[in-house]
C-alpha cells in the first residue's frame, strides 16, 4: 500500500514520516507540493514542521499549495488523511478538519514525551489501538494550543470526534485537553503530537505511534 | 560620487575613515603598500572588515599554529582552514562538525543574535557538502537571578529554538552556566554537526578561469553592516543599545530551502567550489574564493539582488545578510544549477567569472571599484605577537585555597547541602531550556540532553554513529589556564566515551578577553598551549574552531572560557550506553578513577561560598585514556547498563542525576570523608553502573586497563530513596522538587 508524503517549503519530520511508514510495512512516496497530483496513493500524510516558515499564520499558505487542492477534494471522497502537528494546522486552515491552532499558552515552544488517550479508534488512523489506551507520544510545538467555539467543541464531543487527548498534563493549554480530532467521516485526522518519532525503541520513547500507519495499512486491506 | 580606482588615483591625499572602520594606522600604511595608491572605500571597507580580528584571527594566529602541528591523523580528511574539518568514520562517511561563537550580537538582542549564530554554523557545515545533522548550544550567562539574565537568557533560548527548530535539526546537547563575569557579555556558542559520504567532500575555492560564481540565497539588504568590525572586535561600552543594527535577522525557512537546495545540488555534482556568506559577506567570499583558487575573480556589483535599492556599494560588499551561499560553477552547469533553484525558489544570480589575473576586480556602474590582490585581504592579513604578562593576582587566588571554607560537619547538614546543590542554578535541571529545542526532528536521535553526550544515528542499516560533547569550565581555566583547557578537553571527551564511543576529533570556540590586555593574552597562550599538549596526549586531531576576543564590559574580562567540542565515533548505537539507572534488574554500582580532596574552581566553592581559588583538579590524560578505552569496550561488549561522567557536583551530582532519569533509588556506600568523596570534582571519574553477573568481566576489563574501580552499592528499583553511607536518605520526590524547581522558579512555569 502506498501512503504519500508531502514536502512543503519548510516541512522537516517528511522523512521521518516516510520512515514510520516503512517501518509500519507500507510503501511511503514522495510528494511535491507545487504538484497537484498524488501519484496513485492510497492515503497522504501531511507531515510537520513550518511551511512557509509559518510566519503567517501555521498553514495558512499551505493550503494554498496545488497539491492542497487534491488533497481537499479526494478528502471530501473518503481518502485517508493524517495532518501531524503543521499538517493539522494545514487541515484547520482548509477546513477540512474544525477549530484552530494557536500559540501555546506558556508563549514557549515545547518538546517533551507526552501521555495520550486513544479516545476514537473508528478513524482510519487509529483503528488499531483500543478504547481508552494510553500511549507515549513526543510533542514538540510553538503554536498547538487547540481553540474551538463552544458550539463545535460540543459537537466534536457528542459526535465522538476528539481522537486523542493529553493525559497526565497538558502541554499547550488546548481546550479540553484536545490533542488530535477527526471530521465526521473518520478518513480525516488531525494531531498535534507526532506519532512518527514513536516508532523505533532506539529514537524515541516508545514504539507506541505505530499504530496510527498500521491502522491505515489494514484499513486498506480489510 | 562613486570612488573609483581612478578616483583614488587622482586623490591620493583625500582623507580617509580608517581607525572609525577599526584599522591601526600601521596598517592603513600597509594598505597603501600592497596597492602602490589609497584605497577606495570599497577596497578599505573589504581590507577593515577582513582584517578585523575575528576574520583574520591576527592574535590568536600564532599560537593556533600548535594545532596544525599536531601529529597527522589519519580520521582527518579535511583540516584547520577550509570552513570546517572533516574526520573519516567508516564505511565511506565522513563527518564535519564545529563551534562558533556570537556572544557580542546576542547580548545586544538576544533572539536574532543566537538565531543568527545557528545559521551561521550550519551554513559553514553545509559549506563543506555535508547535510547538517544536529546542533548543540554552549551558553554562559551571568547570574540566573540578575535582571539582565532575564532579559538575554529566554531571548537566547528562544532564538536558538526559533530558528533550529524551524531548520529541521535536533538539539542533542549543550551547558547553561551561570557566572558573575557573563553580565554584560553572555557566551552564545553554537555547534554544528554534518555527514556527507566522502566523494561528497566539497572546498572553498574558484578555480577554472571562465567558471562562474553564482550568488544564490537571501537578498542582500542592509542588516549586519559592519557587524563583524563593529560588534564583534570591540568591546561592549555602556552604548550597547545604540549598535542595534548591526545584527543580523535571520529567516530560517531560507535557510531550510536552502539547505535542500544545495544538497541537490551537491548531489547532481555541479559546483567546482562553495562558501557560504557569513560575517563580512561578499567581501570575505569573493575574497577567500579567489585566494584559494585560481587567483583572480571579477565581479559586476550591480548583478547582486537587494533587499534596500538604496544601499551603497560598500555596504553590499560589508553586508551580512543571512542565508546566501556562494558557489563557483561550470558555464555548462549553470542551467541544471539555475533549475535547482527555482525548484527551490531560490533567487540565484550570475555576479561574477573566474580568472587567472591575479586581481579581484569588482565594478559597479561600470567604475573599477575594487583591484585588488584577494590574498592581501583574505590570507596575508596583519599578524600580532601579542605581549603577554601572567596576571598579577594569580599568585594571590591560587593560594587563596578553599580548604579554609566551612563544611558540614553533620549529615543533617550535608544532606540539607546535597539538596542546595542539586537545586543551584548551574547543577539543576535545564529541562526548562532544553524543551524548547526540538531533538527528535530526524528520526536519528538517539541520545541527547540531558546525556552525557548527544548520539546520533548516521546509518540506518548498520547502526554506525556519531556521539558529540561541549564541556568548558571557565573558574577552572581562570585559575590555571593550561589546565583549564585539558579539564575542559578532558571532560567532552570522557562525555563521549561514557555514551560508548571512540573518540575522534576535536573542535573548539576559546571565549576570552581584550588579546590587547597581556594578562588575557597570557591566558589565551595558555589555554592553546595546554589544548595543543592535551590533543596529542590523547591522540586527537583539531579540525578547526573559532576564537572570540573582546569578551568584557570595560576593562573586566570573562573568566577565559575555552570551550572544547569532541566527536566520536560509534560502530552500532543499539550499544551505546544511557545515563539511567534502572534499565536492567541488580545493577551494582561502581566508580572508575580516583577521588582527592579537590575543591578549587569546584561548584561547590562557588554556589555555596561565592569562591573562586586554589588548584583546579589535575589533570591525568593517560588516565582518561584508560578510562575511555573502558568504557567504549564495555559498551561493545554489553557489559555496562549506565554510566555517567563525574564533574561540576562530583558524585553527588551524579547519582542524582541517573535516579532521577531512572526514576529509581540508589544504597550508596563511601569511604572515607563523605563530604569529598560526594563533592570533589576529581578528573577521569565515571559512575558506572551494571549488571552484577558482568562485574568480574568488568572488573578483568579495568584491571588490563590499570583503572581503578571502587564497588559504590547497588541500584535500589524498589526503594524511591537515594541512601548515602547509611546516614543520609534522601527521597527521590524531595531530589526532583529541589532539582527542577530552580529555572521555572526564575523564568516562569508554563
Amino acid at each position: 500500500m502506498k501512503i504519500g508524503v508531502v514536502t512543503f517549503p519548510g516541512s522537516l519530520d517528511d522523512r521521518d514520516a516516510r520512515r514510520a511508514i516503512r517501518v509500519a510495512g507500507g510503501e511511503p512516496v514522495a510528494l511535491w507540493h507545487g504538484d497537484a497530483t498524488l501519484r496513485g496513493v492510497d492515503a497522504v500524510v501531511l507531515p510537520g514542521g513550518f511551511s512557509y516558515g509559518d510566519y503567517l499564520r501555521c498553514g495558512a499558505i499551505a493550503r494554498f499549495a496545488p497539491v492542497m487542492q487534491t488533497v481537499i477534494d479526494r478528502a471530501g471522497r473518503g481518502l485517508p488523511v493524517l495532518g501531524i502537528c503543521n499538517g493539522f494546522q494545514i487541515l484547520c486552515e482548509s477546513h477540512l478538519l474544525p477549530g484552530a491552532l494557536t500559540r501555546n499558552a506558556h508563549l514557549h515552544f515545547r518538546n517533551r514525551d507526552q501521555r495520550l488517550r486513544v479516545e476514537n479508534t473508528a478513524t482510519s488512523w487509529t483503528s488499531g489501538y483500543r478504547q481508552g489506551e494510553e500511549i507515549v507520544v513526543p510533542v514538540k510545538n510553538g503554536e498547538g494550543c487547540f481553540v474551538a467555539a463552544p458550539d463545535v467543541l460540543d459537537r466534536l464531543e457528542g459526535e465522538g470526534r476528539v481522537v486523542v487527548r493529553y493525559a497526565d498534563g497538558n502541554p499547550n493549554g488546548s481546550v479540553r485537553d484536545i490533542a488530535g480530532i477527526c471530521n465526521d467521516r473518520g478518513n480525516v485526522v488531525g494531531l498535534m503530537p507526532h506519532p512518527e518519532h514513536a516508532v523505533e525503541k532506539l529514537t524515541g520513547p516508545s514504539i507506541d505511534g505505530l499504530g496510527f500507519f498500521t491502522s491505515v495499512l489494514t484499513a486498506a486491506v480489510s | 560620487m562613486i570612488d573609483s580606482v581612478q578616483n583614488a588615483r587622482d586623490t591620493p591625499d583625500h582623507p580617509q575613515p580608517y581607525s572609525e572602520l577599526g584599522l591601526k594606522s600601521e596598517e592603513y600604511h600597509r594598505i597603501l603598500d600592497i596597492l602602490g595608491r589609497r584605497p577606495t572605500s570599497s577596497e578599505l571597507a573589504m581590507y577593515s572588515v577582513m582584517w578585523s580580528e575575528h576574520c583574520s584571527y591576527k592574535s590568536s594566529k600564532v599560537h593556533l599554529r600548535q594545532f596544525g602541528d599536531l601529529p597527522h591523523s589519519e580520521a582527518l580528511l579535511v583540516g584547520i582552514g577550509e570552513n570546517a574539518g572533516v574526520v573519516d568514520i567508516g564505511d565511506g562517511y565522513a563527518v564535519t562538525f564545529k563551534i562558533e561563537s556570537h556572544n557580542h550580537p546576542s547580548y545586544v538582542e538576544p533572539y536574532q543574535g543566537a538565531a543568527t549564530g545557528i545559521g551561521g554554523i550550519v551554513r559553514d557545515i553545509l559549506t563543506m557538502g555535508a547535510r547538517p545533522v544536529a546542533v548543540m548550544d554552549p551558553l554562559r550567562f551571568g547570574p540566573a537571578d540578575a535582571p539582565d539574565t532575564q532579559r538575554v537568557l529566554p531571548g537566547v533560548v528562544a532564538g536558538i529554538g526559533g530558528y533550529g527548530n524551524c531548520l529541521g535539526l535536533p538539539n542533542i546537547g549543550g551547558e547553561v552556566v551561570f557566572d558573575d563575569g557573563y553580565l554584560g557579555n553572555p557566551l552564545v556558542n553554537a555547534l554544528c554537526v554534518g555527514v556527507m559520504r566522502h566523494e561528497d567532500i566539497r572546498l572553498a575555492k574558484a578555480t577554472g578561469a571562465g567558471n562562474v560564481v553564482i550568488l544564490f540565497g537571501a537578498r542582500t539588504g542592509g542588516d549586519g553592516i559592519g557587524g563583524v568590525s563593529v560588534l564583534a572586535s570591540e568591546t561592549f561600552a555602556a552604548d550597547g543599545p545604540k549598535k542595534r543594527p548591526s545584527v543580523q535577522v535571520g529567516d530560517p525557512l531560507t535557510e531550510k530551502v536552502l539547505i535542500e537546495c544545495c544538497l541537490e545540488i551537491f548531489a547532481a555534482d555541479l559546483v567546482v567550489g562553495i562558501q557560504d556568506l557569513g560575517g563580512a559577506g561578499l567581501s570575505c567570499a569573493t575574497t577567500e574564493l579567489s585566494s584559494a583558487g585560481s587567483g583572480g575573480m571579477h565581479v559586476v556589483l550591480d548583478r547582486v539582488p537587494l533587499r534596500d535599492e538604496t544601499l551603497a556599494p560598500e555596504e553590499i560588499l560589508m553586508s551580512e545578510s543571512q542565508e546566501r551561499m556562494c558557489a563557483v560553477v561550470r558555464p555548462s552547469a549553470v542551467d541544471s544549477f539555475m533549475e535547482i533553484c527555482a525548484r527551490w525558489e531560490i533567487t540565484a544570480t550570475v555576479i561574477a567569472e573566474v580568472n587567472d589575473s591575479g586581481r579581484l576586480t569588482i565594478d559597479w556602474r561600470d567604475e573599477r571599484i575594487v583591484d585588488v590582490p584577494p590574498k592581501t585581504v583574505a590570507h596575508e592579513g596583519p599578524v600580532y605577537e601579542r605581549p603577554l604578562a601572567r596576571p598579577l593576582d594569580l599568585d594571590d587566588l591560587r593560594a587563596d585555597d578553599p580548604a579554609h571554607l566551612p563544611r558540614p560537619s553533620t549529615s543533617e547538614e550535608l544532606r540539607a547541602l546535597l539538596l542546595r546543590m542539586v537545586g543551584s542554578p548551574n547543577l539543576c535541571d535545564k529541562t526548562w531550556v532544553t524543551e524548547q529545542y526540538d531533538r527528535y526532528v530526524q528520526g536519528n536521535t538517539v541520545l541527547a540532553q540531558p546525556e552525557d553526550a548527544g548520539v546520533v544515528r548516521v546509518d540506518e542499516s548498520t547502526g554506525l554513529g556519531v556521539a558529540v560533547a561541549t564541556d568548558g569550565n571557565g573558574r577552572f581555566a581562570r585559575l590555571d589556564p593550561y589546565a583549564g583547557a585539558q579539564l575542559a578537553l578532558a571532560e567532552a571527551y570522557r562525555n563521549v566515551a561514557t555514551t560508548g564511543a571512540r573518540p575522534l576529533a576535536v573542535t573548539n570556540c576559546l571565549n576570552f578577553g581584550s588579546p590587547e590586555d597581556p594578562a588575557v593574552m597570557w591566558q589565551f597562550a595558555e589555554a592553546v598551549r595546554g589544548l595543543a599538549d592535551g590533543c596529542r596526549a590523547l591522540g586527537l586531531p583539531v579540525t578547526g574552531g573559532n576564537v572570540s576576543f573582546y569578551n568584557q564590559t570595560g576593562d573586566k574580562a570573562i573568566n577565559p572560557t575555552p570551550i572544547i567540542g569532541v566527536l566520536g565515533v560509534i560502530g552500532d548505537v543499539a550499544r551505546r550506553t544511557p545515563m539511567a539507572f534502572g534499565s536492567v534488574p541488580d545493577e551494582v554500582l561502581l566508580l572508575l578513577g580516583d577521588t582527592y580532596p579537590e575543591f578549587g574552581g569546584s561548584e561547590w566553592a562557588w554556589s555555596e561560598h561565592h569562591h573562586l581559588g586554589g588548584r583546579p583538579p589535575a589533570v591525568d590524560l593517560g588516565r582518561e585514556r584508560a578510562v575511555a578505552e573502558v568504557l567504549a569496550t564495555a559498551a561493545e561488549e554489553g557489559l555496562v547498563s549506565a554510566a555517567h561522567d563525574l564533574s561540576d557536583g562530583g558524585l553527588a551530582q551524579a547519582l542524582v542525576e541517573c535516579c532521577l532519569r531512572g526514576c529509581v533509588g540508589a544504597d550508596v556506600h563511601l569511604a572515607g570523608d563523605p563530604f569529598v568523596a560526594l563533592l570533589s570534582e576529581s578528573a577521569g571519574r565515571v559512575l558506572v553502573a551494571l549488571a552484577v553477573e558482568r562485574l568480574t568481566r568488568f572488573a578483568d576489563l579495568c584491571k588490563e586497563h590499570a583503572v581503578p574501580v571502587t564497588e559504590l552499592g547497588s541500584v535500589r528499583p524498589d526503594h524511591q530513596t537515594l541512601t548515602v553511607a547509611g546516614q543520609i536518605g534522601v527521597p527521590l520526590s524531595e531530589l526532583r522538587t529541589a532539582f527542577t524547581g530552580t529555572l521555572p522558579a526564575l523564568f516562569g512555569s508554563g
